[in-house]
């Protein structure tokens, strides 16, 4: 995928979390959402680096991951207004993504959860002696749950085709890294001590992000096991919500300038320009990608809810 | 004619042949190919079906649930045992949030074929962390199946069962089962995971009763039958989803109901077993039902205190000559220090 395709995955990502944003405010979204605005490039450059008969798990924050996987945004935002047509038939929301044809297996908000699920998936593919590998994206609060290393470690002993991506944005909702975890020990250190090759990269570089997960991804998949890589960046949006969070005093005016400076498309974009790309030719993706959103939100928007009959069902598979 | 083998070897028949009959089922625990092979339920498996398919694991029981979960949404069927029921509640948040929910809350899209085997303790100082018995825990939780068999063939058919099912199943096995002997049919079968069993009918009182439990209700019902009481024991065999309607029409012949359960009596099985028959037939109650369980602390170590923390056949008998008004000796359901009740036969000699 050349940069200007990762261009267009990631002003896609930025346009569907800002009609989101928008839209929040009608109050028809009747779920929480977690905005990856700020966040796109780990998403576009991650899953550009894998096949389309490959696997991607995520957490609460994983609208970016589901589209730069391919999840139907028509689904996406079904699911976000409850409606049966949503990706889960509106069983689940925005914090239950799954889109099986486009091999994203699912999202959960449960903290770590999905790691050792996608560590299954891989470890299925070997027992099943499939080539597909599976990347799990996590934020970096995940590396302090158990599961994750109870999942990296089984991941290294068995040398299984899982990458693990990890999104540093230094806050757990409001909690900085520095309450969390040892200021003397990086994130991305704690998988060398299972035995993982591990990396940590700057995560708003689109091109650094793709070429890292490529190569963790053709690894995997010629037998040579699971790579960590731990990719920083920021959330610009509050945790939870459609707005911002930056008054309530958790985090500073200046560290929010300084990343918003560093924003991973526009970033991009001046690399486009300096390469020779028209400015004209950029602004007409995003003509394109607004149309595009207008149609899945009207699709989601006119879309009927679940009956109230379907609400019991389906509790056990036949 | 009868085909008798241990409880542990019907387990393990089953094993065995679900991993011959399907490719896609493998099964996974910490100790499954060792020397002691799960009490004798896994034993030579991994020589007969490869290290591939039958496999020791982390002690990370948690992470490892996940992996089995990630690996039945690939299409494999895995077995997941635990030691003790006791280690598995390090694995309660994906057995409850994900492996539960997975197949309602993508909306049908993926389904969680996956048996978590369990073992509950008892007896020869299990003590707090070895020796609960939290089935009603699981059956709280929509979308979990339990079982919890009692004999040696609905053993071996409800293993078989559970792999075929489509659907996560937690698999409860007392420890004090895996030496009793029975009937097992030759081969493959499936026991249903659903229906209850008429263990002993009668027409006086109903007792209600699962996995070790069954058998001190059979002991009770032949103390009871010595005073001319006729007992209907019901083996639930499945916790989760329970059978009302064969527990509702035995208590509409009955008119009386007591439940035997191995777990603390408080939020417990029996507590739901009687409030559907309440809400069901109040009418039919000859008598306010009884509960016998165990109490509502801790298991202690010591077998001078574990001595009278199991309730046992003489508890039942007094709850249904209560429901009589017949005389109960409270004394007498008591032990004392002269015989230690911690063990299920003379061959068990420890250590767990």
């Amino acid at each position: 995928m050349d940069l200007k395709q990762l261009y267009y995955e990631m002003l896609r990502i930025r346009r569907v979390e800002e009609s989101i944003a928008t839209l929040y405010a009608e109050q028809q979204m009747r779920c929480p959402v977690h905005l990856s605005i700020g966040q796109e490039a780990v998403a576009a450059g991650a899953a550009a680096a894998l096949k389309p008969g490959d696997q991607a798990m995520s957490g609460h924050r994983s609208h970016a991951h589901y589209l730069a996987k391919g999840g139907s945004l028509r689904a996406m935002l079904a699911e976000i207004y409850g409606k049966a047509t949503g990706c889960c038939g509106g069983k689940g929301g925005s914090m239950h993504l799954v889109d099986l044809a486009a091999g994203f297996m699912g999202a959960v908000p449960i903290v770590g959860s999905t790691i050792p699920i996608a560590v299954g998936l891989a470890f299925g593919a070997q027992l099943q002696g499939s080539s597909r590998v599976t990347l799990a994206f996590f934020g970096e609060g995940a590396t302090e749950e158990g599961v994750f290393h109870e999942s990296i470690n089984f991941a290294s002993l068995k040398k299984l085709p899982v990458v693990f991506v990890c999104e540093n944005n230094f806050y757990s909702v409001y909690s900085p890294l520095e309450v969390r975890q040892p200021r003397h020990r990086e994130v991305f250190q704690q998988a060398i001590g299972h035995g993982v090759e591990s990396h940590q990269a700057d995560g708003n570089e689109v091109a650094e992000v793709l070429r890292l997960t490529q190569a963790a991804v053709e690894k995997a998949r010629s037998g040579g096991g699971p790579t960590f890589i731990e990719f920083k960046t920021y959330r610009w949006r509050e945790h939870c919500g459609p707005g911002y969070d930056n008054d309530i005093g958790y985090r500073t005016p200046e560290e929010y300038e300084h990343w918003k400076a560093l924003c991973p498309l526009e970033r991009t974009r001046r690399q486009l320009l300096a390469a020779g790309t028209a400015a004209a030719e950029l602004d007409t993706m995003q003509a394109r990608i607004d149309l595009e959103i207008a149609e899945a939100a009207a699709f989601a928007k006119a879309s009927p809810f679940p009956t109230r009959e379907s609400a019991t069902q389906p509790l056990f598979a036949a | 004619m009868n085909r008798i083998r241990k409880y542990h070897e019907a387990l393990l028949e089953a094993t065995d042949l679900c991993l011959a009959r399907d490719p896609r089922v493998y099964l996974m625990g910490l100790g499954v190919p060792d020397p002691k092979g799960i009490f004798g339920t896994t034993l030579g498996l991994q020589q007969k079906h490869g290290a591939r398919r039958v496999l020791d694991m982390p002690t990370a029981e948690n992470g490892m649930t996940g992996v089995a979960i990630g690996t039945a949404i690939a299409g494999m069927r895995p077995i997941l045992t635990h030691q003790r029921l006791d280690f598995a509640l390090l694995a309660m948040e994906q057995m409850v949030n994900q492996a539960a929910k997975w197949h309602y809350m993508f909306g049908g899209q993926m389904r969680v074929p996956l048996v978590i085997r369990m073992i509950l303790g008892r007896g020869w100082g299990q003590g707090p962390q070895h020796s609960q018995s939290l089935h009603a825990w699981f059956a709280h939780v929509p979308g979990l199946k339990v079982v919890m068999p009692v004999t040696p063939q609905d053993a071996k058919g409800l293993l078989i069962a559970s792999v075929e099912d489509d659907n996560p199943v937690i698999f409860l096995e007392h420890r004090w089962l895996h030496n009793i002997t029975g009937h097992v049919p030759e081969g493959h079968y499936t026991v249903p995971i659903g229906p209850a069993r008429i263990a002993r009918a009668g027409k006086d009182v109903t007792i209600v009763a699962a996995s070790y439990m069954v058998l001190e209700a059979l002991r009770a019902a032949e103390l009871l039958a010595a005073d001319g009481i006729e007992t209907e024991v019901i083996d639930l065999r499945t916790i989760s989803p329970l059978d009302s309607d064969t527990i509702n029409e035995s208590v509409s012949r009955t008119g009386r109901l007591v439940v035997a359960d191995l777990g603390t009596k408080s939020f417990g099985i029996s507590g739901e077993i009687i409030a559907r028959v309440v809400e069901a037939q109040l009418a039919s109650l000859k008598a306010p039902p009884g509960r016998v369980s165990a109490p509502d602390y801790p298991t202690p170590t010591s077998p001078a205190l574990a001595n009278n923390y199991y309730p046992r056949a003489p508890h039942i008998v007094a709850a249904v000559r209560r429901q009589f008004g017949l005389p109960v000796d409270e004394a007498s359901l008591m032990v004392d220090n002269s015989i230690w009740l911690d063990v299920p036969d003379k061959s068990f000699t420890g250590p767990f």
